[in-house]
């Protein structure tokens, strides 16, 4: 079977200017969001005091609500977890307040408010320099992940291409990020794994291309760039298709089956998978190409063996 | 080209991936929720305990699988988590104090397999439920104490020498020594210099003083042995608690992590983990009037504190000993009152310390004082926590003799407090206070309902991209599958065989996950050989063609999701570093079975033969 039937080569680099617009677009768009709306940032990088409770019967909101309220937490947040019987409890940080009553306070507040016997299934207190700390690091290894790929792709491919793919990377986690922001969805620290998953997967994507790219270019003997990329990306096309395909696939079954706790997770890397294969076709190739990626600069430097192309022949 | 590998190859993989499955097996009897039931205070579980512990199970009608007694301690099998929960209540009510009954889970694992080693995966506490600390050492008390320390032994040792000085004062991060004359100073320099050599030394003549601080290299070692002291305490304190497989890791420069797997009683583990308690001894000051000291004329040598009712008592600021020299401590009765004491034991240096200080004050009343250091919630300017000290005499007796390394304290009011005042001096006093910055606690029902959807996330995975594969590459996409399946094997096996490696809920996504992304190298390979085959190639020079160019593809390719999971690993925390671990092994297992893995399934099939179409 083949989803994809090719036959001639897609002019995908003569839309590039349309997809640049299109990829700055979104970018700014992200990029405003990111600085009007913020990151909804989770109790990992806030600190403050989260609780998860089982009712025994569906959970009545605003009752919870008011209970709390009465028991002086009224900047809880309360909202539904996973069932209509689980409630998420959220609590800011709060200063000279011990973590430890918090909790029992707060269920024993709950009990006797509505009559219901509960099961305590998480509670989670973190404190605000521990955030702090979080925030910190966690930029920092998305820094770091960057700068180790930007590295390696140069020594192993060229400059241009380093920048395209990293280019690529800071794309795709600028509209993830973006994504979050805009839709108002909690950012923990699962969620920045998934990023961070995210820039693996896609500079996977990014590298196949670009290694096909420096193949062709070493094969193809006539062709301007931008011809050569085409054939590159056409050939890889089905490629990239599949394994997004089935990464997409599995990606499904972890947003629908694997529980309400990595909701943010697998959300991330839905959105990311789709952002990586756009951007691994478009964004990496057009900055190459524009940075001015030519022949010269991939042609090996190490002159082959005389005679080893006799030895392919006998093989 | 025929395509055929080399028989050692083909027997590699076999080998390699029945010694995967092997140890992936264990998960498969997984594990049994059970009680371990473990003596405290020296006291060693034995026949008779067995006998009590199936005493209670039989009269609390409680059914369990088995129970068997190993290794100095009672394990009690069970087959739900509802019964493990009502018989750990039972067993904890019936058995007393001088056992430590702890919920805990074992493998169920036969004999033989795990006679070879095979263990099932260590499950996360979002997988298993339990408790998960994160502790912040406080590094001010901690370089306080070494400055004390400093200022202590800079006396001792200019006494010995016969220098006079004027002062010795801390002054910033040092200590600085003032002088009568500039002779003194330069004397009291060369000598100091020769014992603190790793110490910095300026001296200012004009003011005749000496500056002694700690060298950058000294302030991180002082740093590090209080974190290492406080981890080894901690430690201590959690095995005193009798938690099964707990965890004690540091954490960056000032954060220890503790985990307690299947401990839900969180009020009792932070009373014993979180309390930094230490006693320090001193002399009742009985020169001046405790009265005018109330009113606030506190004699320059002496300080207030209250009692355990209440009442101020006037004490000498002289500290005659430290609680770091205990080495024991227990409760016990006394004789004759049969009210509850602690009976202590000190290390050689803290009994001739302490033999050396009561020998001239027989007589004389000596105050015990209890400090317990406490984080307030609340931050200094520079972001660290603020401690506060809780301090109080737990009890003023008159030194009747000269006392050695052993000695009793009295003044606890019930047998209760004195076991567990003798449990945080036995496990020692922390150098510097420590606060629980983070806390989370998973119930265990929530645990397992994580696995169970954790499971099926996999296998729904698992299925969907089998199905594809099997569809779009045909005979090929079969063989992609059964690489699929042993990379789930090996990853399995891996994780189960690595010590330190954990299986959490973002673990799980991350195994799903390299599901999704394992088929990319075969994908490659497969596009590469339906490439060859329309440029005209035979089948088998397409297979070899396939499989050659698509190969540093697939390097490159992997190598840099790897580095992306390897930064992940090193910086990650908890839930990161699980999945940062099951990506990282998946990476690597999926390069083996898909690249050599098929290769030598392709092979086997139809490598060696001549052949007109291939099944892709």
């Amino acid at each position: 079977m083949q989803i994809l039937k090719i036959k001639e080569n897609i002019a995908f680099m003569s839309q590039r200017k349309l997809a640049s617009i299109f990829s700055i677009i979104l970018v700014v768009v992200s990029l405003t969001s990111l600085a009007t709306n913020k990151l909804n940032w989770g109790l990992d990088f806030t600190g403050g005091t989260l609780l998860e409770i089982g009712f025994e019967q569906p959970a009545d909101l605003s009752k919870i609500r008011t209970v709390l309220e009465s028991g002086g937490f009224a900047d809880a947040v309360v909202q539904l977890f996973g069932s209509s019987n689980d409630v998420l409890i959220r609590l800011g940080q709060r200063e000279n307040v011990k973590a430890e009553m918090l909790g029992n306070q707060i269920l024993g507040l709950l009990e006797q408010g509505t009559g219901q016997s509960i099961d305590m299934r998480r509670i989670e207190f973190v404190g605000a320099n521990v955030g702090d700390e979080l925030t910190e690091q966690g930029g920092l290894a998305m820094l770091t992940a960057l700068i180790c790929i930007l590295v390696y792709v140069a020594f192993r491919f060229e400059w241009r291409f380093a920048l395209g793919s990293v280019t690529a990377l800071a794309h795709d986690v600028i509209l993830t990020l973006g994504l979050f922001s805009f839709l108002g969805l909690e950012f923990d620290l699962t969620v920045l794994a998934a990023i961070l998953a995210v820039i693996g997967y896609s500079l996977n994507d990014t590298i196949v291309v670009s290694d096909r790219i420096r193949e062709n270019f070493r094969k193809v003997r006539k062709g301007t760039p931008e011809e050569i990329i085409n054939i590159s990306l056409t050939q890889t096309l089905s490629r990239t298709m599949i394994t997004s395909l089935t990464t997409f696939l599995v990606l499904l079954a972890l947003f629908f089956k694997g529980g309400a706790l990595i909701h943010g997770f697998s959300t991330a890397l839905l959105f990311g998978i789709v952002v990586g294969t756009y951007s691994s076709i478009y964004v990496a190739s057009t900055v190459a190409l524009a940075l001015g990626i030519s022949k010269e600069d991939l042609m090996p430097e190490v002159i082959e063996k005389e005679g080893a192309d006799q030895e392919e022949l006998r093989m | 080209m025929l395509n055929k590998y080399p028989l050692w190859k083909t027997l590699m993989v076999v080998f390699i991936v029945a010694i995967g499955a092997l140890y992936a097996l264990p998960n498969y009897y997984g594990e049994d929720p059970a009680v371990q039931i473990s003596g405290t205070k020296g006291v060693q579980a034995d026949l008779s305990t067995l006998d009590a512990v199936k005493d209670t199970l039989a009269q609390a009608n409680i059914t369990y699988q088995s129970a068997a007694l190993a290794n100095g301690q009672v394990l009690v099998r069970f087959s739900d988590y509802k019964t493990q929960q009502t018989a750990n209540e039972s067993l904890s009510n019936s058995l007393g104090d001088a056992y430590s009954v702890a919920l805990n889970l074992t493998p169920a694992t036969p004999e033989w397999l795990a006679s070879l080693g095979g263990v099932p995966m260590k499950l996360g506490l979002d997988l298993s439920g339990g408790v998960h600390f994160l502790m912040e050492v406080d590094m001010k008390t901690a370089m306080g104490r070494a400055q004390e320390n400093m200022i202590g032994d800079f006396r001792t040792n200019l006494r010995k020498e016969k220098i006079r000085y004027r002062s010795v004062n801390e002054s910033g991060n040092g200590v600085e020594i003032i002088f009568r004359n500039a002779d003194d100073l330069a004397n009291a320099e060369s000598v100091l210099k020769r014992t603190y050599g790793d110490y910095l030394f300026v001296d200012n003549e004009d003011k005749l003083s000496l500056k002694i601080t700690m060298t950058d290299a000294k302030l991180k070692e002082t740093r590090e042995f209080a974190l290492q002291q406080n981890i080894t305490i901690i430690r201590n304190r959690v095995n005193e608690l009798g938690v099964a497989e707990p965890l004690v890791q540091r954490q960056g420069a000032k954060h220890i992590v503790v985990e307690l797997p299947g401990v839900q009683d969180t009020a009792r583990a932070k009373e014993i983990l979180g309390a930094t308690a230490t006693l320090q001894f001193h002399m009742v000051d009985q020169e001046h009037d405790l009265r005018a000291a109330v009113n606030g004329r506190v004699p320059p040598g002496s300080f207030l504190v209250n009692d355990q009712n209440g009442q101020p008592q006037l004490l000498k600021k002289r500290i005659m000993l430290r609680g770091e020299h205990i080495i024991g401590a227990a409760p016990s009765r006394d004789q004759q009152t049969s009210r509850p004491q602690v009976s202590i034991d000190l290390d050689s240096k803290g009994g001739s310390i302490f033999s050396n200080a009561t020998k001239d004050n027989i007589g004389k009343p000596m105050a015990t004082m209890f400090i317990e250091s406490k984080a307030t919630g609340e931050k200094n300017p520079d972001g660290s926590l603020k401690f506060t000290q809780e301090q109080e005499v737990i009890s003023v007796a008159t030194i009747q003799a000269r006392l050695g390394s052993k000695f009793v304290i009295t003044g606890q009011e019930s047998p209760a407090e004195s076991q567990n005042l003798a449990l945080l001096l036995r496990a020692g006093a922390l150098i510097a206070p420590i606060a629980i910055v983070e806390e989370r606690t998973v119930g265990p029902s929530l645990g397992a309902e994580n696995v169970q959807l954790g499971m099926q996330a996999i296998l729904w995975g698992f299925a969907m991209v089998l199905i594809f594969m099997m569809v779009y590459y045909r005979k090929f996409g079969v063989v992609a599958n059964l690489a699929l399946a042993a990379n789930l094997v090996l990853i399995v096996g891996i994780m189960s065989l690595i010590p330190g490696a954990t299986l959490t809920l973002p673990g799980m996504a991350g195994i799903v996950l390299t599901v999704g992304m394992a088929v990319d190298a075969n994908v490659l390979i497969f596009e590469r050989i339906r490439e060859e085959l329309r440029e005209g190639k035979t089948p088998q020079q397409a297979i070899h063609h396939g499989y050659d160019s698509a190969f540093s593809t697939i390097i490159d390719a992997n190598i840099t999701t790897l580095i992306a999971a390897l930064i992940l690993f090193a910086v990650g925390t908890g839930p990161i570093k699980g999945f940062a671990v099951t990506l990282s092994i998946g990476i690597i297992t999926s390069m083996f079975t898909s690249i050599i893995g098929t290769r030598a399934v392709v092979n086997a099939l139809w490598g060696g033969k001549k052949i007109d179409k291939l099944s892709i």
